[in-house]
């Protein structure tokens, strides 16, 4: 056994040496939590503060710190279906992005060949104009007498003769500006399916379709998690949509907290609808990501 | 299938079987019957077209021209998924997101079959892996892994399995093991298979009968023994072993053909030659040859062919021992020698005779070259005068 007796005498060595590279990792940390620290944790505190604010006795209008619980229960009363509209939009939105997303991250990731990079080009190329100004554009795809609506009224597919200013037009800008977030990860995870494994499905008897059921969706869930958690999350927050493309009747909680926030600078109220907000939003996303099981899935 | 009932197999049979892959043909015009419960080796190197000739049986790849049939059905439209075959992957290709079971399970499960628990249960026996049934593939090791793949294509009884280059990925000594493993496991179920490999230890070691193949052609197809003593071209004396060739003009032909080269004559049965015209490439394999002592050349049977030369090389490898000899026109002839014999062995700087039975000897046409089959990295290490 004496040969290990080296080996003993060289562990503290190796042990300090990595307890310094743990150090140092630790180090490259410091910006960026710092950053959150004082971009994302702060204004959170300030948000939660405001949200308890009351108003002042002495000057109306003003609003000092305190722990008005009812600010809460008071806004949803007020705004509930609201909160339920974004609920239902973001919905929509995001089925109707996965549905369009996923067979074009399939064709991109396993049939486009050299067109892959020049495909995956024109998915994010909407981005380098505006969110605002791709909205304004939809306003003039959708408008009463543009094509779109035209040829669908004389068709007599539209039951209020109209697109624009109804919750349709709200769902389909929400579709349309949140289906990169879609493509993106669906496809990085369609990529990574080695093709031997469609392969090896079809040579154990799986139709196209039972491959794609059993191994295809299966192993492509990450993505469909990733892309569906990156799309909903922003559309039910959004307000530029429904301000933009709804009428009064379709506005979303994003459009009543700006209003709140700027217009009836009722600040506690904003502030409660904002955490009530996320925090739904958080609980949605911790149970569907327990229920999809992706921590199982490589 | 339920106990009992025998199972007509039936062969394989390729007919004019072409793989075009723009200018190239990867699989050029192949002709073979593979016949049902064998064990069939398809050896040869990279780029060879042997894994597209798999792929087309097993419906992954569409044949450009040609027929794949089992028995009398042809199956060449059937897609894979339709077809009697199952293939073993070269990495396997396990579902990750699948367990042991459920992998080995997924083609009866696909087939609708009733009694899945019965038969996975036999399958992972078979293959010894019941124990592991509700583990993910990641968490097995290779060989695990490799048996999981056998097991989830043999599950389904195809007529025929193929397998990709199954034991590339596994280090020499398991390789060994795995080797012995397919082979009962073969015999135990009789299926055919058909492998595919470029190590042609483990081809020769495995299969009842070897198809050599060489740019989309089978250049020679028989059982491992025969083709290993008689090769028919070059390319497969060269690939499938090593041999010595020296190449010379016939002499004399009848029973016997006499071929001379560099002044010596070289006898061999003329069932052993198939060059067609008068020049003619004499073979022999390199642990056919005695190493003797230039004095001791009488001990030589009288019939045997003769090269006399220096010995430049003598490495012990155990088993056997090693020389190389050139021979006075330059050409260095390996020979192979088994370390049973008693006294001295020859060393570096002796002059020997190398002898061998004219029954070891073969004739080859020249026409295709004498490096042909040899690695090309070699070719080139032992061609550069530098070396």
């Amino acid at each position: 056994m004496a040969h290990v007796l080296p080996a003993v005498a060289v562990t503290p060595a190796i042990a300090e040496a990595s307890k310094r590279k743990s150090r140092v990792a630790y180090f490259l940390l410091i910006p960026g939590l710092a950053w959150l620290a004082i971009f994302f944790v702060v204004p959170l505190v300030t948000l939660f503060m405001t949200s308890l604010q009351t108003e002042s006795v002495t000057s109306p209008g003003k609003y000092v710190p305190g722990l008005q619980l009812s600010n809460y229960t008071d806004a949803l009363a007020e705004y509930w279906p609201q909160f339920l509209r974004s609920f239902l939009y973001a919905g929509l939105a995001t089925g109707f992005a996965l549905l369009i997303a996923y067979p074009l991250a399939y064709f991109i990731a396993f049939k486009a060949g050299n067109w892959r990079s020049l495909m995956l080009v024109l998915v994010v190329a909407p981005s380098f104009a505006s969110f605002l100004l791709r909205t304004y554009a939809w306003k003039t795809i959708l408008a009463d007498d543009g094509p779109v609506t035209s040829t669908l009224n004389s068709l007599h597919l539209l039951p209020d003769g109209r697109i624009l200013n109804t919750g349709i037009a709200v769902v389909a800008g929400l579709t349309y500006n949140f289906l990169p977030f879609m493509v993106l990860p669906l496809y990085a995870s369609l990529d990574k399916i080695d093709y031997r494994l469609i392969e090896a499905g079809n040579d154990l008897y799986g139709s196209p379709q039972q491959v794609f059921r059993k191994v295809t969706w299966p192993l492509s869930l990450p993505g469909v998690v990733a892309g569906t958690l990156l799309t909903f999350i922003p559309a039910a927050g959004d307000f530029i949509n429904a301000e933009l493309l709804g009428s009064t009747k379709d506005k979303m909680i994003g459009n009543v907290i700006q209003t709140n926030f700027i217009e009836f600078r009722d600040y506690p109220t904003a502030s409660a609808l904002s955490f009530a907000l996320m925090t739904v939003i958080l609980v949605m996303v911790l149970s569907y990501i327990r229920r999809s099981g992706t921590e199982d899935l490589v | 299938m339920p106990e009992g009932v025998s199972r007509i197999v039936e062969d394989l049979r390729l007919a004019n079987l072409t793989k075009q892959f723009g200018e190239t043909k990867a699989v050029d015009n192949l002709s073979i019957t593979i016949p049902a419960g064998s064990f069939f080796a398809l050896l040869g190197a990279s780029g060879c077209g042997k894994t597209t000739t798999l792929r087309m049986v097993a419906g992954l790849e569409d044949p450009s021209a040609g027929q794949v049939f089992i028995g009398d059905k042809d199956i060449t439209e059937l897609r894979a998924f339709q077809r009697p075959v199952n293939t073993v992957f070269q990495s396997y290709a396990l579902f990750p997101h699948l367990d042991i079971y459920e992998n080995v399970a997924f083609g009866l499960r696909r087939r609708g079959v009733k009694d899945v628990d019965a038969q996975v249960g036999r399958m992972l026996e078979l293959v010894e892996l019941a124990s592991l049934a509700r583990r993910k593939p990641s968490q097995l090791s290779g060989g695990q892994q490799q048996r999981v793949a056998v097991a989830r294509a043999l599950i389904n009884k195809p007529d025929v399995l193929l397998l990709d280059e199954p034991l590339g990925a596994l280090d020499l000594k398991l390789r060994r093991q795995m080797q012995i493993e397919l082979k009962r496991i073969q015999s135990e179920v009789g299926t055919t298979f058909v492998h595919v490999t470029h190590d042609q230890e483990e081809a020769m070691t495995m299969a009842d009968t070897v198809a050599v193949m060489n740019a989309g052609r089978i250049e020679q197809l028989g059982h491992p023994a025969d083709v290993y003593e008689t090769p028919h071209t070059i390319f497969v004396a060269n690939f499938l072993g090593q041999s010595n060739l020296i190449a010379g003009k016939k002499v004399t032909s009848g029973e016997i053909v006499e071929v001379a080269a560099f002044g010596l004559g070289f006898k061999m049965p003329a069932s052993r030659n198939v060059a067609p015209g008068m020049n003619i490439v004499v073979g022999v394999r390199p642990e056919k040859i005695t190493v003797l002592d230039l004095h001791d050349e009488d001990k030589l049977p009288a019939a045997h062919n003769r090269i006399f030369g220096v010995v430049t090389d003598v490495s012990y490898t155990g088993v056997s021992t090693q020389y190389l000899v050139e021979t006075p026109w330059g050409q260095t002839i390996i020979a192979f020698e088994q370390n049973s014999i008693v006294g001295d062995r020859c060393a570096v700087g002796d002059q020997v005779v190398l002898g061998w039975a004219p029954e070891h000897t073969f004739g080859l046409d020249p026409a295709e070259g004498l490096t042909s089959g040899l690695d090309k990295a070699v070719v080139e290490l032992e061609s550069d005068p530098e070396a």
